[in-house]
């Protein structure tokens, strides 16, 4: 497949912490022959700190915008937050001639100019739109039929409708498609579209932890035997916080938290090993098992 | 109790007129994302579908949004439920008048953090953000770790332009209270 090339937005958290879904996303990416182009001088996307300065979160996606409009690229990136942002940010500048002259004033300082000529987008919805699940099946070299997993998209990657807008929030079926592609038989739960609350729990962590618990517990009371994500927020608090969320809830879980290109890298041949799968906190060592 | 001091109490069903200041709805239409704030009837959608508000009775967005259009605007502005809105924004998919209730929500918390309201974890995240101009400072084994990898280098951030941008929003200040403890 020729020409699919994007302007590689990292963000903050993938390099800081979640480094198998970035090591996994470029293996997938470069044996689908999808390029992904480093972006040089990037910043933080702005969603962190969007609470106390909806200003200050603006000239951030801004810049980084402008940076992928002077690779003439679209923007894609594996964190939901990220691409909310840039994707709502992007929109905004293009429709808003107002706000585009303010924004515009400030990087004009930095040397730089919105112009609004790039897209942004996650990379699921990259596989999803601009590659495509037909085609991503014609790679899937060993399908994980044995495997039966649930999905958390995480808010940002459905919500909100009017920015992200390529699925239903309501009723995604976006990332349940991309699993199903794998051969993985996908498995509902209940209040699958509920927020895993990562964003407040340097505020409550009481409240973060009850979130998330409450959605591990729907999937294991499915039969889930993993939880797959496209974000590495979400992703903390499904495997690194499991060990404390057990604790609280009383519940072993054990569930496996698989990044979306990881399921897909296993569907494609690669080991755990080389996906980093053996570097996550909860042990994937059983649903290895299932699939040889 | 004399009938004087009985004019004073307030329950939750009263509140004072002389209270509300007329102004501050106005001050939240003038945002981006807080434009429909007086639209609001009261459906209890967006609490109905809050995943915050289901765990604890702390927090509620129709009740922000209530007192936000009423005018409550201190009560509103020191609230720590404030912070509990995790901007999953169902609220806002799901409001029939259209409402932008997480956008009304981070209006608010921005008008708290210009009075100098700010969760202490904001002022890490951005001052980590002026300094490196990433969220996280990623510590130095992490970047080495990155070449066994087989990762490319992370690619530095041009901090110099990142605060140039910053200061130019007045952010800077809005978290200097807290300078980072000299050794």
């Amino acid at each position: 497949m020729a020409g699919l090339r994007y302007a590689f937005f990292l963000g903050c958290t993938i390099p800081y912490r979640v480094t198998s879904y970035e090591v996994s996303a470029r293996k997938v990416a470069a044996k689908l022959g999808i390029e992904l182009v480093e972006m040089q001088g990037f910043n933080c996307c702005g969603l962190p700190i969007d609470p106390i300065s909806h200003d200050a979160m603006l000239v951030l996606a801004a810049r980084n915008i402008c940076l992928a409009e002077q690779q003439n690229l679209n923007i894609t990136t594996l964190c939901t937050g990220c691409a909310i942002t840039l994707r709502k940010v992007n929109r905004m500048l293009k429709e808003n001639e107002e706000l585009r002259e303010t924004v515009n004033k400030h990087l004009k300082e930095v040397g730089m100019q919105f112009k609004g000529t790039i897209e942004v987008m996650h990379f699921a919805h990259v596989l999803a739109e601009d590659y495509g699940i037909e085609k991503i099946k014609q790679h899937v070299k060993k399908p994980l039929a044995q495997l039966q997993v649930s999905e958390h998209a995480g808010c940002h990657f459905l919500r909100p409708i009017e920015y992200a807008g390529f699925d239903d929030p309501e009723d995604p079926t976006v990332l349940k498609e991309l699993i199903e592609a794998t051969g993985a038989k996908y498995l509902d739960y209940m209040d699958k579209t509920n927020c895993c609350g990562f964003t407040v729990i340097a505020i409550d962590d009481k409240i973060s932890l009850q979130l998330t618990g409450s959605k591990l517990s729907n999937m294991q009371d499915v039969g889930a035997q993993a939880v797959v994500t496209v974000c590495p927020s979400c992703f903390l608090m499904f495997d690194v916080q499991q060990p404390r969320i057990e604790r609280a809830f009383g519940r072993t879980f054990s569930m496996p938290v698989v990044h979306y290109t990881q399921l897909l890298g296993l569907a494609m041949g690669m080991s755990a090993h080389e996906l980093e799968l053996d570097t996550h906190r909860v042990a994937a060592t059983n649903l290895l098992g299932k699939i040889g | 109790m004399g009938a004087e001091a009985a004019a004073e109490v307030e329950t939750k069903e009263t509140i004072r007129s002389s209270r509300l200041d007329r102004n501050f709805p106005k001050e939240v239409m003038k945002h981006h994302g807080g434009e429909k704030l007086l639209l609001c009837y009261l459906c209890g959608s967006c609490a109905g579908g809050c995943p915050v508000g289901r765990l604890t009775t702390d927090y509620n967005p129709r009740q922000i949004v209530r007192m936000a259009s009423l005018g409550l605007k201190d009560e509103v502005l020191k609230s720590n439920s404030l912070w509990f809105c995790t901007a999953c924004f169902t609220c806002t998919d799901r409001c029939p008048q259209g409402l932008e209730v997480a956008s009304i929500i981070r209006v608010i918390r921005n008008l708290a953090a210009e009075r100098g309201i700010v969760p202490q974890v904001f002022k890490e995240l951005g001052s980590n953000i002026l300094e490196t101009g990433l969220a996280y400072k990623i510590p130095e084994l992490r970047l080495k770790k990155r070449e066994e990898q087989k990762l490319p280098p992370l690619p530095l951030s041009d901090t110099k332009a990142v605060d140039k941008l910053l200061e130019a929003t007045g952010f800077p200040k809005m978290i200097k209270e807290h300078p980072k403890k000299e050794a």
